[in-house]
């Protein structure tokens, strides 16, 4: 149990001297309270396992502190740290038994048989193992031997946090929402904090109350799921999350008026203190365009392919050089090659070098 | 179902049916031949029936007393070297780095001793022992240990263990290697998460993991000091008396020193029977294994 502060907290593979820029994770500093169910989502590469192996200690930091309810952990080795890990691939203790593997880590602290014994049996019961217990581990599928594994972390009373590195990708498609919904069910249960490193927005979306989007080794927005697609800080929180992604073209933006292929876009906000030198794109997400009949009011697009996916229907379109994603209205029957887009302004952000830009009312 | 008989295809198993025959069918029945007879000078041979076999398996006769006596030497010995070479093996596995360029160079070091030739190998350590102008045998003796291979039986036994200890452990060390390096990193973390001492990890990660690689090295091992020759000839000649004699030193006296073909015939055949058993327990017992984890598989 306990609220983690990362501290500035940066590594690098290849020392400290290194550059900054090379880095696998760039400093970082952020709160996760205790009891939170966090998801670090982000592409290969990202850094989000760098940051899930500095918290649990498999990895020790270039720089930077890491507190456990204020106490500096960071030097620490993983067995003082109280975390429990779930890793890709399942790790079971091949001649145990799913009960031997449950008790495992409480033998190894010389916690008494008996405890021993109540722990095992009341965690068994949480995750639906009770009958195995007694059967040879290894014998199990992929499901199970995950289960296990997230056992051998929840058997442990005094677990400051369980960290889950992508733990369901040698999972059945079908069992994924099952062992998902469990996870969620034992968190509600357990009040335990949750670090769920994925690359898969569906997983972080429905485990996490909290997801924290990286990219190139620095945390570029850590929001709930509604804050990630409503107001994306970054255009690369844009494009990762949503499918399909964020429209993000390069615009001229002067008050409450962008210009995008000679067309004017109205927005919601006024910017008048733009960087100048910056790179000034807008970004809408597909849902808020739709496509219309073609008008002289509206942004005349060419129409490349419609993507049907059942409950709606997306145009790829293409404005000048930029592609675009829109939203097809039910029942509109859409024009063959040129139709207009109709943006909600609403939702029409503005980005200056990727990042938001805040606009004035 | 109907299957069509073609009898033709016979024909096709032939060439590899002659090669066999003459490669191996034939000599061997040579040899169940000889068995069964007794040879004097000038090639006449006498037709001895299973006299030999009874002979072989009585201690009381010559030949008998012979053969279990060095039979029982060659067990002793590969149990020994089993002893020795499977858990300092292990040992050495465990201590080699799991990357970086000093694993190159463990692994070219490891290897030199499996590329040195048998008889290279008795001659090297038959010229280190000497009490006289080897360096092994000197320093023994100068620290006032009274060692001597040529004329002391438990110095002879040490020198030929010890010789063979530095030949092959090596082959155990880089089985078991190959072993303890499929094993992935996850493992590592999840033991020490779970808080899991240095032998812990040790008895539930890399000793099942290297299971399969030990039954390999544990075979390997014990065939080919079963069938020990090379070394202990160059280094001991069998002696002192008959203390370092093995099955195949004794076999080679037989036939070719004595040119007792019968009785060689007959040792040679009993001798490859042990093998040939031998074998096929440990291919019963590793497969047994393998099918255990198919099944394991069958299951996930």
């Amino acid at each position: 149990m306990a609220r983690i502060d990362l501290v500035d907290l940066a590594h690098s593979y290849g020392g400290n001297a290194a550059d900054p820029e090379s880095f696998a994770l760039k400093p970082v500093t952020m709160t996760w309270r205790q009891g939170g169910a966090y998801a670090l989502l982000g592409p290969s590469g990202c850094g989000k396992t760098t940051l899930l192996n500095l918290i649990s200690g498999i990895v020790t930091p270039s720089r930077g502190k890491i507190l456990f309810d204020g106490v500096d952990i960071t030097p620490l080795s993983t067995q003082k740290r109280n975390i429990a890990q779930v890793f890709q691939f399942p790790v079971i203790y091949d001649t145990m038994t799913v009960g031997q593997n449950l008790a495992f880590p409480l033998r190894n602290r010389g916690v008494p048989q008996g405890e021993i014994d109540a722990r095992v049996s009341e965690i068994a019961g949480l995750l639906d193992l009770t009958p195995y217990l007694k059967r040879k581990a290894t014998r199990l599928t992929a499901d199970a031997k995950q289960k296990i594994s997230l056992g051998r972390g929840l058997v442990r009373s005094d677990v400051a946090a369980i960290l889950f590195d992508e733990p369901l990708t040698v999972i059945d498609p079908e069992l994924k929402w099952q062992l998902r919904s469990k996870l969620k069910a034992l968190h509600r249960a357990l009040d335990l904090t949750m670090i769920y490193v994925t690359h898969d927005q569906t997983e972080a979306l429905t485990f996490a109350d909290t997801v924290v989007v990286m990219h190139d080794g620095r945390v570029v927005q850590s929001g709930t799921p509604a804050e990630l697609f409503d107001k994306p800080e970054h255009t690369f929180v844009g494009y990762f999350i949503g499918s399909p992604g964020m429209n993000i073209v390069p615009a001229e933006v002067r008050g409450r008026e962008a210009r995008v292929d000679g067309h004017i876009i109205a927005l919601h906000r006024s910017y008048d203190k733009l960087p100048p030198a910056a790179k000034i794109e807008i970004g809408v997400r597909p849902e808020f365009v739709d496509v219309a009949a073609p008008a002289p009011g509206l942004l005349s697009a060419s129409i490349e392919r419609i993507d049907d996916l059942g409950r709606v229907r997306f145009a790829r379109v293409r404005v000048g050089d930029a592609k675009f994603a829109a939203r097809v209205p039910p029942g509109f029957s859409v024009p063959d090659n040129t139709a207009g887009l109709v943006f909600d302004p609403a939702h029409v952000h503005v980005y200056a070098d990727s990042h938001l830009v805040e606009g004035t009312l | 179902m109907d299957k069509t008989i073609n009898q033709k295809a016979w024909f096709l198993v032939l060439p590899v049916f002659l090669v066999v025959a003459f490669s191996a069918i034939l000599p061997l029945m040579t040899v169940v031949n000889y068995s069964m007879q007794d040879t004097f000078g000038n090639n006449q041979f006498f037709w001895n029936g299973v006299g030999w076999f009874k002979e072989l398996l009585d201690p009381s006769t010559d030949l008998g007393g012979r053969f279990l006596a060095s039979l029982g030497r060659n067990l002793f010995f590969s149990a020994v070297i089993l002893a020795i070479e499977v858990p300092l093996g292990i040992v050495v596995a465990l201590s080699m780095p799991r990357d970086g360029w000093t694993v190159a160079a463990c692994l070219v070091i490891l290897a030199l001793p499996l590329l040195i030739p048998w008889n290279v190998v008795g001659t090297i350590w038959q010229i280190f022992g000497r009490p006289d102008i080897g360096l092994l045998g000197y320093v023994l003796n100068s620290v006032g240990i009274d060692y001597n291979y040529v004329s002391n039986e438990f110095d002879a036994w040490a020198t030929v263990i010890v010789m063979d200890v530095w030949h092959w452990t090596s082959l155990v060390a880089l089985l078991c290697y190959a072993g303890l390096k499929s094993i992935p990193d996850a493992y590592y973390q999840a033991a020490q998460i779970d808080g899991a001492s240095r032998w812990a990890v040790f008895k539930a990660i890399q000793l099942p993991k290297m299971n399969r690689v030990l039954l390999i090295a544990v075979l390997l091992r014990f065939m080919d000091s079963f069938m020990i020759y090379t070394e202990p000839f160059v280094v001991t000649g069998g002696g002192p008396g008959n203390s370092t004699t093995f099955i195949s030193i004794e076999l080679v006296k037989i036939a070719l020193g004595q040119f007792d073909l019968g009785k060689a015939a007959a040792l040679s055949l009993v001798y490859n029977l042990i093998i040939i058993i031998v074998c096929w327990v440990f291919y019963t017992v590793m497969t047994n294994a393998g099918v255990e984890r198919q099944s394991a598989k069958g299951a996930a």
